[in-house]
């Protein structure tokens, strides 16, 4: 029992290790890919150097150089700022609001699947830290949980622009969720299980002996569809209505310090939620194209023998890269488009997005019963 | 049983992201749209007008400069032109090509800073920096010109500051064309970007009449399909000269706003590379010798005496200084003795010169307009920039009036936005382009 758990410790340690980290290198990302998207430089001043470190200053100083130390300034300057809470705020609720948002955006990782199962000494250990059997509902309920947060960060402000921020974000969620539901009932009812583990290993199967059985082939619509909703889920532009900062400052506006800062992760940490989610469900999760567990089998009857260990790396490394080509993809797509009005966005969530998503169902319902 | 709802108070600005310049907007809220709105102006009040009293008809040059900060060379021309006219003089032919000049640069910065910023608000951060990036390709022209970016001081009433520096035209030409890719990136990324047109597409409508009766000039106008430009209908420099077009919209909205200034930064630089083909060389007299003396030199030389021959020689002088060289002064000032200041040379090479510049510079001396009034109005980005100077025929200004252009458009912001949602005050009042320093004086 116990070393079970404390395999299970680990994993759930290097997934917030990962997860924590990427979402602050996100910061540099970002920093770096907009000023390459816009002709600039970007950050490159902030480094720090400490004497006993000797030569270790160098690399500090190139890191500085790159703009990745920023990201340490950044959380030094928030958590040195004042923390302010307004004199018509509630501070437990005010203290409360961020940690929620951030506490049900890092706990919907638990349930995705990493990497092919391990063998370890005799055990099976699978690569993911909580391995339900519903594992979809599970994400899906943690990152709705996780708008609370928004919502009570503009309710207890006392700010009528944090109150308009919350509000948006309130209706937001309720219009794209349900899109973004609807269109993974599709691929549940083409991977015939809720279990996320069970649907990328389904992945793995080939269509036709070429094409790998990935959700965006099966299911391209509502990939499509989902992306869309994912992306409003992670309040960012085009779909950054509850921030909006031009138009109402945002649910945060009464926000100093590092409770700022958690909201800020929290934003990072759900663009890596839903690149993490979109390559589950649609891209394969950690499944290489052609790769079994003892090794390639290319369909032109090629075969590249692999290593268990080799195996799982391969798919541990395949997740991450997927995951971050995504984040550069919705990161690309933020960089480019204007934001939406908020009954435009309406709009497309219960016009467009909601429809379609039904319609896929019906398509894909029948599609399925006459093949069978 | 309905539900009773009360309306919510929204204060925008004075300090608010989108308040570029400083104005309040308080809004009365139902929901996300917009059912009252009081625009409160005032914030950036700096008495220009009373300050332009306080001196010398040229004084008044670098606080113009302040008023609309992001086109400020047709803030000085404008002013420039209405003492001019007062005066009843006129700049040499080659100095009208140089304001003609500077001023379409400067329409084509003011438009690419309002559009840029307005996407920004939108969203579309990337657009805005591609924007700057092409302004500031015009700025570096305007630096090598003036010698400032912003407050550049470079009209003088009765000509220029400096001429044109060597390689003008080509720098010139190398940046439209470099500015024009930009634009047609731009084009790309918002012209029919489904997002971006149903953002401006029946936000902030005005109609024709309304839009007359607020006095409302300029692009905001024109997308409402009147086409009102000065430069077209009362000629001034040489504007009549040049082939060009005042693009209209038909809608009064947002997008016909965009899409008229947009058209109108192509337009302005068609002017520009009429007026670079066709610039007039002057009389750009090289004396027979052909010596070169640095400034400096010049000052010690005169201070011994040593001034003999200064009539003849060619002075290279810093651009950035008073004056330029003889032949560069002679082809951008008229000969009116009564506004403009000698050549350096003459300054300090002879005694008519020094008593010239001395009857200009001292107090008490200076410009003196004959006693009356006269109001005249050049084309700003904005709109009709127009400025009012009346004479007492003393050498101080009795009074200057300033008709901002987007003043006009800030009374009737509060009937644009009603109606409309929250977030369509974003883009309406980034068509406004208001410029605090202009609209407050």
């Amino acid at each position: 029992m116990t070393p079970d758990l404390l395999i299970k410790l680990g994993i759930g340690g290097g997934v917030l290790f990962i997860v924590l980290n990427l979402a602050g290198l996100q910061t540099w990302l970002e920093r770096k890919q907009s000023a390459l998207m816009q002709d600039r430089i970007g950050a490159n001043r902030a480094y720090f150097t400490w004497r006993w470190l000797g030569p270790l200053n160098w690399v500090l100083r190139k890191l500085g150089a790159l703009g990745i130390l920023n990201a340490l300034a950044d959380v030094v300057k928030l958590l040195t700022k004042e923390d302010f809470v307004p004199k018509e705020g509630d501070r437990f609720l005010h203290t409360l609001a961020p940690a929620l948002a951030v506490l049900f955006a890092l706990l919907a990782f638990a349930a995705i699947p990493f990497g092919p199962p391990l063998e370890l000494s005799g055990r099976t250990v699978a690569l993911q830290v909580m391995d339900v059997n519903a594992g979809l509902l599970v994400v899906l309920a943690l990152a709705s949980i996780g708008v609370y947060g928004v919502i009570l960060a503009g309710l207890v402000s006392g700010n009528n622009l944090a109150t308009l921020g919350g509000l948006r974000a309130t209706s937001q969620m309720l219009a794209y969720e349900i899109a973004l539901g609807v269109s993974l009932l599709g691929v549940v009812m083409v991977y015939q299980t809720l279990d996320l583990g069970l649907i990328v290993q389904r992945q793995g199967e080939l269509l036709g002996g070429w094409l790998p059985r990935w959700g965006v082939f099966l299911q391209p619509v509502a990939c499509v569809i989902f992306m869309t909703a994912a992306l409003a889920e992670t309040k960012r532009v085009p779909f950054d209505l509850p921030e909006g900062e031009p138009e109402i400052i945002g649910y945060f506006t009464e926000y100093s310090g590092m409770k700022f800062g958690l909201f800020f992760l929290t934003d990072f940490v759900e663009v890596v939620l839903v690149s993490a989610l979109t390559v589950t469900l649609f891209f394969g999760g950690w499944q290489v194209p052609y790769l079994k567990p003892d090794g390639f089998h290319f369909p032109w009857g090629a075969a590249i023998p692999v290593s268990h260990a080799g195996y799982v790396l391969w798919g541990v490394s395949a997740f991450l890269v997927k995951v971050l080509a995504f984040i550069w993809f919705f990161m690309a797509i933020r960089w480019t488009l204007p934001r939406f009005r908020y009954d435009q966005l309406m709009h497309l969530g219960w016009k467009i997005l909601f429809p379609l998503s039904l319609a896929n169902i019906a398509v894909t319902s029948v599609l399925l019963v006459l093949i069978r | 049983m309905p539900t009773e709802t009360r309306h919510m108070f929204l204060n925008i600005g004075p300090s608010h992201p989108a308040m570029h310049g400083i104005v309040q907007i308080i809004t009365e809220l139902d929901g996300e749209r917009v059912v009252g709105a009081d625009v409160e102006i005032g914030y950036l009040h700096r008495a220009f007008e009373k300050d332009a009293e306080a001196g010398p008809y040229n004084n008044a040059i670098p606080y113009t400069d302040r008023l609309n900060y992001v086109s400020p060379l047709i803030n000085n021309f404008g002013y420039c032109l209405a003492v001019e006219r007062l005066l009843g003089i006129e700049a040499t032919e080659r100095c009208q090509y140089i304001r003609v000049i500077m001023s379409e640069l400067s329409r084509i910065t003011d438009h690419l800073t309002c559009v840029g910023a307005s996407a920004m608000e939108l969203g579309a951060f990337t657009v805005f920096l591609y924007m700057i990036k092409a302004r500031e390709w015009l700025w570096e022209l305007v630096e090598a010109v003036t010698g400032a970016r912003l407050t550049i001081s470079y009209g003088r009433v009765g000509g220029v500051k400096a001429d044109l520096p060597e390689g003008f035209a080509e720098r010139a030409r190398k940046a439209l064309e470099d500015v024009r890719k930009v634009l047609l990136e731009c084009d790309g990324l918002l012209t029919r970007n489904r997002i971006f047109v149903d953002r401006m597409q029946g936000t902030g409508v005005i109609g024709k009449e309304r839009a007359l009766s607020f006095g409302i000039t300029g692009p905001f106008l024109r997308s409402t399909g009147a086409a009102l430009d000065c430069r077209k209908y009362s000629p001034y420099f040489v504007y009549d000269r040049f082939q060009f077009d005042v693009p209209t919209g038909e809608h009064g909205d947002n997008y016909d706003r965009y899409l008229v200034r947009m058209e109108e930064m192509e337009q302005s630089m068609r002017i520009v590379e009429q007026a670079l083909e066709t610039l007039p060389g002057g009389p750009l007299n090289v004396d027979h010798e052909g010596r070169m003396l640095p400034a400096g030199v010049m000052v010690d030389e005169a201070k011994m005496g040593r001034v003999a021959g200064f009539k003849n020689v060619r002075v290279r002088l810093d651009p950035t200084l008073q004056g330029s060289t003889r032949g560069f002064h002679e082809a951008v000032n008229p000969d009116a003795k009564r506004a403009v200041l000698p050549a350096k040379e003459d300054t300090y090479g002879n005694i008519e010169g020094l008593m010239h510049h001395f009857k200009l510079v001292m107090l008490g001396h200076g410009i003196r307009p004959p006693q009356g009034e006269y109001y005249s109005a050049v084309e700003g980005a904005n709109g009709e920039l127009g400025f009012y100077v009346v004479s007492d025929g003393s050498d101080q200004p009795y009074r200057v009036r300033v008709r901002p252009p987007c003043f006009a458009i800030m009374a009737a912001l509060s009937e644009l936005i009603v109606g409309d949602m929250v977030a369509d005050i974003v883009p309406t009042f980034g068509s406004v382009n208001m410029i605090g320093g202009e609209l407050d004086r």
